[in-house]
C-alpha cells in the first residue's frame, strides 16, 4: 500500500493569486458591509432605539406641521409626503456621522492596526467601512419607510424607484461616513470627534432641503443647500419615492462626486490615525 | 542553493521627531527560526515591528521580506505575514469564528476554501468548540488563540508576534506557545517575537536580539549570550547586564506603557 501523499506544509503554500485593483475594491467592500450586517444580526438594539427619532420627527413636526399647512410644498403634496424622504436621509445622516468614532475605537483597540497589515489598500479599507455604514443606514431607512406607510404616505413602490432609493442612501451615508472618518484622521480623538460631530450634524441637517423648500431659505443658507450632499439625497429619494420632478442624474452625480472626494480625503489621512 | 532570510534589516533608522526610535539596525532572521526581539520599553522593538509588517516607512535603511523589500512590494509582503499585535485586536460582536471568517477574506482565501481554513485554524488553536460564540465571552488566553487564528487562517509563512502573553497567566501562556511552537514545527513557518519575558525568550527563541535605546546591543543562541556573561548566568542577567548599561526610561513614553496597561488590564 502506497503511503497519503505528505499534505504540503501550511507556511509554504502558494499565495492566493493577488485580485486586480477594481475585484480587490469589491472584495474588501463587499466584506465589511457583509461584516456589517452579522453585527446587525448579532444585536438589533440600534435599529430600535435608533427609530425614535425619526419616528418623533414623522410623528410630532410631520403630522403638526400637515395640519397647519405652514411650509408650502410642491405640487401641494401633503406636509408628511415631503418630509418623509428629508427624515429618511437624516436618520442616514446621523448613524454615517459618527462613523469616525468607530474608526478611532478600533485604532485605540488594536483592530486598525491590523486591518492595514492586511493586504488591503487603505483606499478599499475606507471605501468598505463608508459603505458599511450605508448598509447601517439602509437598515435604518427601512423602519422610517414603514413607518411613513403607516402614517398614509403614498410612495412610489416599483422596484426600480426602491432600488435607486438604497443607492441614494447608500452613497449619501458614504459621504458622511468618510466625512467622519477624515475629522477622526484630523482631530484622532474620540471625545473631539463628538464633539465636532454633534456641531455639524444639526447645521448639515437645517441647511438642507430634507424638511422644507431650500426656496423658502435666507439666500446664504441657500448656498449652503446647494453645496450640501444630503439636499441632493433628499432630491432623488423625493423624484424616486414620491415622483416629484427633478434632476436625478445631476443628484446621483453630485453623491458619487462627494463620495469619491470623501473616500480619498479619509485615506489620505488613514495613516494618521494607525501611527 | 541558500535559503533568502525571512526578514532582513539593514541600517534600519526610524525617526519620531527628535527622538530615534530605531538607530542604524541590522539583523537577520533565517527561514523556519524563532527570533525573539527583548528589550525594556521603548527600546524600538514595536517600532521594528510595525516596519517588518509595512505599517511605518523607516526614515532610511531598508526591511526585506523573503527578499521582498517593505517599502516597495508592500502587498506582497503583507500576503506572507500573520501578524499579532501588542493590544488585543478582536471584535467582540462578532464569533469567533466570524473573526477568523473576515481575515480569510481579507487575504483572499479563495471561496471553496474558505470555511475549511476557517475551520482549521481554530481547530489549530482549539477553539473549534466555542467558534459561535460572540468573541466578547471569551477569557484572555481564548482571545489570543483566537487572534493567532486570525493571523493562521491566511497560512503566512512568517508569524509576527508582539508582546503575545502579555498579561496572560501562566496556564495561558504555556497553551499559546505549546500551539505556535506546534504549528512552526508542522508548517516550517519562521516567527519573529518580541517580549519582556526573558524565561519565556530562553526557552522558546532560537536566537535573540537585545535592543536598547534603538540599537541592538547583543544578538545570538540565548546559551551563547548567558554563556559569554558567566558561568549560572541566565538571560535575565544578560539582558541586565546590557540595560544597567543604557536604558533610557524616558523612552518608554506614556503612551507606550499606557498601551501595555490597557492590553494587560482587557486580559485580567
Amino acid at each position: 500500500m502506497s503511503a497519503a501523499p505528505a499534505a504540503p506544509p501550511v507556511g509554504s503554500a502558494e499565495r492566493p493569486p493577488a485580485p486586480g485593483a477594481i475585484r480587490l475594491l469589491w472584495n474588501r467592500t463587499t466584506t465589511l458591509c457583509l461584516l456589517e450586517l452579522v453585527k446587525l444580526r448579532h444585536d438589533r438594539t440600534e435599529l430600535y432605539t435608533r427609530a425614535i427619532q425619526p419616528a418623533l420627527w414623522l410623528l410630532v413636526f410631520g403630522v403638526t406641521f400637515t395640519r397647519i399647512h405652514a411650509i408650502p410644498t410642491p405640487g401641494r403634496l401633503p406636509y408628511l409626503d415631503y418630509l418623509a424622504p428629508g427624515v429618511m436621509a437624516q436618520s442616514a445622516l446621523f448613524i454615517a456621522i459618527f462613523y469616525g468614532i468607530q474608526l478611532i475605537w478600533e485604532r485605540d483597540f488594536g483592530i486598525l492596526t491590523k486591518l492595514l497589515a492586511t493586504p488591503t489598500p487603505r483606499a478599499a479599507l475606507v471605501a468598505g467601512k463608508a459603505f458599511a455604514a450605508g448598509v447601517r443606514a439602509i437598515s435604518q431607512v427601512v423602519v422610517v419607510l414603514v413607518l411613513a406607510a403607516v402614517l398614509g404616505v403614498t410612495f412610489r413602490w416599483q422596484p426600480l424607484s426602491l432600488l435607486g432609493s438604497v443607492a441614494a442612501v447608500m452613497l449619501g451615508s458614504s459621504f458622511f461616513a468618510s466625512l467622519s472618518m477624515t475629522i477622526a484622521g484630523l482631530v484622532r480623538s474620540r471625545d473631539r470627534l463628538m464633539g465636532i460631530g454633534q456641531a455639524i450634524t444639526m447645521p448639515l441637517f437645517f441647511a438642507s432641503n430634507a424638511l422644507y423648500p431650500t426656496a423658502l431659505m435666507p439666500a446664504w443658507v441657500q448656498a449652503i443647500a446647494r453645496v450640501n450632499p444630503l439636499s441632493y439625497e433628499v432630491n432623488a429619494l423625493r423624484q424616486l419615492l414620491l415622483g416629484l420632478p427633478g434632476n436625478l442624474a445631476m443628484d446621483f452625480a453630485a453623491l458619487l462626486g462627494a463620495t469619491v472626494a470623501g473616500i480619498t480625503a479619509a485615506s489620505l489621512l488613514l495613516g494618521r490615525l494607525a501611527r | 542553493m541558500t535559503r533568502q532570510p525571512a526578514v532582513a534589516a539593514r541600517g534600519l533608522v526610524c525617526q519620531f521627531g527628535p527622538v530615534r526610535a530605531v538607530d542604524d539596525l541590522s539583523f537577520e532572521v533565517a527561514e523556519g527560526e524563532v527570533f525573539g526581539l527583548l528589550g525594556p520599553n521603548g527600546a524600538g522593538k514595536t517600532t521594528v515591528i510595525r516596519v517588518v509588517t509595512t505599517l511605518l516607512k523607516p526614515a532610511a535603511g531598508t526591511v526585506r521580506v523573503f527578499g521582498l523589500d517593505t517599502r516597495r512590494s508592500t502587498m506582497r509582503v503583507r500576503r506572507r505575514i500573520g501578524y499579532l499585535p501588542q493590544q488585543l485586536s478582536i471584535d467582540g460582536q462578532l464569533t469567533g469564528y466570524e473573526n477568523v471568517w473576515l481575515f480569510a477574506r481579507l487575504f483572499d482565501v479563495p471561496r471553496r476554501e474558505r470555511r475549511g481554513r476557517v475551520e482549521d485554524a481554530l481547530a489549530q488553536v482549539g477553539l473549534e468548540k466555542v467558534a459561535r460564540r460572540l468573541a466578547s465571552t471569551y477569557s484572555g488566553g481564548m482571545v489570543r488563540r483566537l487572534e493567532l487564528a486570525q493571523a493562521l487562517v491566511s497560512r503566512p509563512r512568517l508569524l509576527v508576534l508582539d508582546e503575545p502573553t502579555i498579561g496572560l497567566d501562566p496556564l495561558a501562556r504555556d497553551s499559546l506557545w505549546e500551539r505556535v511552537l506546534g504549528l512552526r514545527a508542522e508548517e516550517d513557518m519562521t516567527v519573529l517575537l518580541t517580549t519582556h519575558y526573558m524565561e519565556e525568550a530562553e526557552q522558546l527563541c532560537d536566537r535573540v536580539g537585545l535592543l536598547l535605546n534603538g540599537r541592538l546591543r547583543a544578538i545570538g543562541r540565548p546559551r551563547e549570550l548567558e554563556a559569554a556573561l558567566g558561568p549560572g548566568a541566565t538571560l535575565e542577567d544578560v539582558f541586565r547586564a546590557y540595560a544597567a548599561g543604557g536604558a533610557d526610561e524616558d523612552k518608554g513614553g506614556l503612551r507606550d506603557v499606557r498601551s501595555t496597561r490597557r492590553t494587560a488590564g482587557r486580559l485580567r
